[in-house]
């Protein structure tokens, strides 16, 4: 085996810390505390520089820059605490429209994505159907040339500043579920469309999207009529392998080993002389560690054209839920001090653990709950009988 | 960039699955843990295959394979549980060969003629204690404050009973200063952290597969117990795991290998988290072959000691945690931390 980067590889890396450097802001960071995880000046900067149509494969009309860079994008976004929900969705969606969409999608949509002037969101869950998602039941009907939309959406996460929703409907009821879906892209000034704020426990909001009679032309239909799983398919192929997600705990990890070394406690003693924390700590780079290689490995996996379902899956399932205890560790430490939230003059870094420690049961949740990827790896990885 | 093995790891892989099948099924395993946990056959089989020699020097009768190379193999053996020390020997012949001046020694090395271990544990009194191999190996590598001391002595055959069945002796080691190189100590300690961490690989990936098997055959209430969703996600949980520990072990061999600058902290956190990984393998193994699994019938028990015995040859799993928090964060040094 061989882990290291090639030299192009580890330029593209210097320049985008470079490039965080000087274009993120804390000011930035801070405004996201709106509940929208989404820099407009950032991500503009990032598609001036090709950076959002990177990862897109050249083939299909993208920047086809090595899934390696891609990887190394996403770390160092992550790293520096830059949010990549918005960005990666929309290069997600560019992606899957480049692959399944039509000529009026590929040449009039796709080069707004990629050149930063749109953003799409994912519509797939409803209130009834998250992990079971091809029982989607938003209905799409032939109307004359096009369609007619009824039904609504749950978690429509940054519908209320995206253009485009990438929707999941159900177009025939009457065969096998995965066989009567369909994908549209909706632009979300159509008439008949209503956002909700859904807000959370943590800073972020999502939404709620209802669709009352939307009427669309065809040309808004990504893929084939009942062909919506195919696309599914390639949606889920993207997410979990370029989508990132895969190094959240860097930044707590630094606040908390911040806290160690600066805090003192009743009895004089810092933290970090606490074996107890120096292990926690340890454990908690050990955890880091292992993200690195998983998403190595996936993007170099990805490099040599090779699909992979079960390798993403141990990614977002092993980043997550580590991510999830390295949170309750760091909270812990900090005792009651750590309860402070972001609005107290007085929170430790802005509260970042806390932040994090709120947002972070999401992660197991969104994307494919963790068992959801359990069973994916049972059946794809051990071979193991479908439980469902 | 190359995350799964090349062309030529995966004939090395081929070959010693192959043999290690053939020649240590878990009767082998048993048989020699009965007689103090070392095959004398296995050991001339491995070496008549150049085992031993494998990643040594071509000039001294080696090789010349890699580091990586090495890995590969040690992550076959884990799985078969091979009752050889593999590992101890080849860190140990590769470090007397750095050191130099030893070369009829190492030749012997090569050819598994002698056989070499390493005393992780630092001496006191000229004693080593739980030397891995120590009961049968008798070429034996200590730390001393100065330097490195060999010991060329009849090795006492009897080891002490314990929880792996792994030939662990307690050795009194000459006072025989060869060397006063540290740095290639510690580099020959982390080659043993990373090869380790490739064996707890093979242990926990065998003893998954084992379960998944085992999880067909078995019916309660009338269907398969691989069918019960909660043997599924811990089977997940550990398989995912091991995949993760797979990746760290070959990166740590890599770096060591290429003299990365993240070398031994890639070998320590290999480590730790590959024989974590293992133990939560080999338990939930053990947990879903039910009562079967505890006796000592089902190979899953040898599995479970094992992957528990390993690591503990270096110490209290913590010390190496605080190891690797010192190397960090520096040391907490008269109640301050640096
Ligand atoms: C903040 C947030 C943002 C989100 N953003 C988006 C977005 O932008 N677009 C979008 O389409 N969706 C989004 N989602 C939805 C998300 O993908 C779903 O919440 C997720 O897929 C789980 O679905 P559910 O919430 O309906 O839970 P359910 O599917 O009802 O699951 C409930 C529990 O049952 C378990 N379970 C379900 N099925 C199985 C099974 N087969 N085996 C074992 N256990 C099972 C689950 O793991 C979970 O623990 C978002 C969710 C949140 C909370």
């Amino acid at each position: 085996m061989d882990f290291s980067f090639p030299p192009e590889a580890e330029a593209f890396r210097q320049e985008v810390r470079d490039f965080l450097a000087t274009n993120l802001t804390e000011d930035m960071i801070e405004a996201t505390h709106d509940g929208t995880m989404h820099i407009p000046g950032l991500h503009r900067a990032m598609a001036d520089r090709g950076w959002l149509a990177g990862p897109v494969p050249a083939a299909l009309g993208g920047g086809g820059r090595s899934p390696l860079e891609s990887v190394i994008l996403n770390e160092e976004m992550q790293l520096a605490r830059a949010p990549i929900d918005a960005m990666g969705v929309t290069v997600i969606v560019a992606a899957i429209l480049l692959e399944h969409g039509n000529d009026h999608l590929t040449q009039h949509v796709v080069p707004r994505l990629l050149d930063g002037s749109s953003l799409a969101c994912f519509g797939y869950s409803e209130p009834e159907f998250g992990s079971d998602v091809a029982s989607a039941k938003t209905k799409a009907e032939q109307d004359g040339d096009g369609w007619l939309i009824n039904g609504a959406k749950m978690w429509t996460t940054m519908a209320h500043i995206a253009d485009y929703v990438l929707l999941l409907t159900r177009t025939d009821p009457d065969v096998p579920k995965h066989k009567g879906l369909t994908f549209f892209l909706v632009p979300l000034d159509t008439p008949g469309i209503e956002i909700q704020p859904v807000p959370t426990m943590a800073i972020e909001r999502s939404n709620a999207t209802f669709y009352d009679d939307v009427r669309l032309d065809d040309a808004w239909r990504v893929g084939d009529v009942h062909g919506g799983w195919s696309v599914m398919k390639t949606a889920l192929k993207y997410e979990r392998g370029i989508a990132g997600g895969q190094f959240p705990s860097p930044p707590v990890i630094d606040a908390a080993l911040d806290w160690a070394q600066t805090h003192t406690r009743p009895d004089g003693t810092k933290p970090i002389e606490d074996p107890t924390v120096r292990e926690k700590l340890v454990r908690a780079l050990i955890d880091v560690e292992v993200c690195r290689g998983f998403a190595y490995h996936c993007a170099d996996l990805a490099n040599e054209g090779v699909m992979f379902g079960v390798e993403g899956s141990m990614t977002k399932l092993f980043a997550s839920e580590s991510y999830k205890r390295h949170c309750r560790d760091f909270h812990d430490m900090m005792g009651a001090e750590g309860l402070l939230t972001h609005e107290s003059a007085d929170a430790h870094l802005g509260g970042r653990i806390e932040e994090n420690l709120r947002h972070s049961p999401v992660t197991t949740i969104y994307g494919g709950t963790s068992e959801i990827n359990r069973n994916v790896v049972a059946e794809g990885h051990l071979g193991m009988p479908r439980a469902r | 960039m190359q995350t799964r093995f090349t062309e030529d790891e995966l004939a090395v892989q081929d070959a010693f699955r192959t043999f290690f099948a053939n020649e240590s099924p878990s009767t082998v395993v048993r048989e020699a843990e009965r007689a103090g946990g070392f095959s004398a056959d296995l050991w001339n089989g491995l070496a008549a295959m150049g085992g031993p020699g494998m990643a040594l020097p071509g000039s001294v009768g080696g090789g010349d394979a890699t580091l990586c190379d090495l890995a590969v193999v040690a992550d076959v053996y884990g799985a078969h549980l091979a009752p050889v020390p593999l590992v101890e020997h080849a860190v140990a012949a590769r470090l007397l060969a750095t050191i130099g001046g030893y070369d009829e020694l190492v030749v012997e090395l090569a050819n598994g003629g002698s056989l070499a271990t390493m005393a992780l544990r630092p001496l006191v009194d000229g004693i080593a204690r739980f030397v891995p191999a120590g009961a049968v190996a008798d070429v034996v590598l200590g730390h001393v404050d100065d330097g490195i001391v060999l010991d060329r002595s009849m090795p006492p055959g009897d080891a002490l009973p314990n929880t792996g069945g792994l030939p662990l002796a307690h050795r009194r080691l000459a006072n025989n200063l060869i060397s006063v190189d540290h740095v290639a100590w510690s580099h020959a300690v982390d080659e043993w952290r990373a090869l380790t961490a490739a064996a707890y690989v093979g242990l926990g990936r065998r003893v998954i597969e084992m379960g998944v098997e085992y999880s067909r055959e078995r019916i309660q209430f009338g269907v398969p117990i691989g069918t019960f969703q909660a043997l599924q996600q811990g089977y997940a949980d550990a398989s995912t795991r091991m995949e993760g520990a797979h990746l760290l072990a070959h990166r740590a061999a890599w770096a060591l290998e290429t003299r990365q600058p993240d070398a031994s902290r890639l070998a320590g956190i290999a480590l730790l988290f590959a024989a974590e990984a293992a133990r939560f393998a080999t338990d939930r193994s053990m947990q879903y072959h039910g009562g079967y699994g505890f006796s000592e019938e089902y190979d899953v028990q040898l599995y479970h000691r094992r992957a528990t015995a390993w690591i503990l040859q270096l110490g209290d799993p913590s010390l190496e945690y605080a190891r690797l928090a010192d190397a960090e964060f520096g040391p907490v040094d008269g109640g301050k931390a640096a």
